[in-house]
């Protein structure tokens, strides 16, 4: 089977709505797949990524940490765009995970490159 | 008057249409994605900033927390826990959620 170039862009909050965790679940079968995979982080989803998420008050599962686990399936090109991450006032070292840092017209090349995006 | 928001300001024009109809004096409370909008990256261009002039300003503790957003909350702002919800609830005669 032909290697694809997969990408799931990701632009949602994480627990306000089912579309990270979804995403994640999505992104870990396809990695099974011996797939290229790529994870972009847009608009809110940038907030996906932040560091100290702690959901025991609200009892909702805290699926952040699947984040720094997806190296071990393979999954390590994690974008994040550059202009997203400084309209929320965020930098690198609030992520929980590395990243490579993108510009908007740089993110529109990837995505350009694809065989498969699929939007979360 | 309550105002509930629980949208982020970035998704949806849940906020703004709040705060273009809460009268002065009114209570906003924010719940889950809209509580970015009272943090430090958020406060100014979600409007809240601005606000907090007119309007009694409330975040859900429980929701920022899941959000890594505790600690981050702009002065002024108060955090409520569940049990504050309920009081904020009952102390207003009325209610309006912006879903």
């Amino acid at each position: 089977m032909a290697v694809k170039k997969f990408m799931f862009v990701n632009r949602k909050a994480p627990y306000g709505t089912i579309y990270a965790l979804e995403s994640l679940e999505v992104v870990l079968i396809t990695a099974t797949f011996d797939q290229d995979v790529s994870l972009v982080f847009l608009d809110d989803g940038v907030y996906e990524l932040v560091k100290g998420q702690d959901t025991k008050a609200t009892g909702i599962k805290n699926h952040s940490k699947t984040y720094r686990a997806l190296d071990g399936y393979d999954v390590e090109k994690l974008y994040v765009e550059r202009e997203s991450m400084a309209a929320r006032g965020l930098t690198e070292d609030d992520l929980l995970v590395d990243v490579i840092v993108i510009s908007s017209a740089e993110m529109a090349d990837l995505m350009a490159e694809q065989d498969v995006v699929l939007s979360f | 008057m309550l105002h509930i928001v629980n949208k982020s300001h970035t998704q949806t024009n849940a906020l703004q249409s709040c705060l273009r109809l809460a009268k002065p004096g009114a209570a906003l409370l924010l719940t889950e994605d809209a509580v970015y909008a009272a943090t430090q990256g958020g406060a100014a261009s979600s409007g809240i900033a601005d606000a907090m002039k007119q309007l009694k300003v409330y975040a859900l503790q429980p929701d920022l927390q899941a959000r890594g957003m505790d600690g981050k909350l702009i002065e002024g702002v108060t955090a409520v826990g569940y049990d504050g919800f309920v009081d904020l609830v009952t102390e207003h005669p009325n209610n309006q959620s912006w879903l």
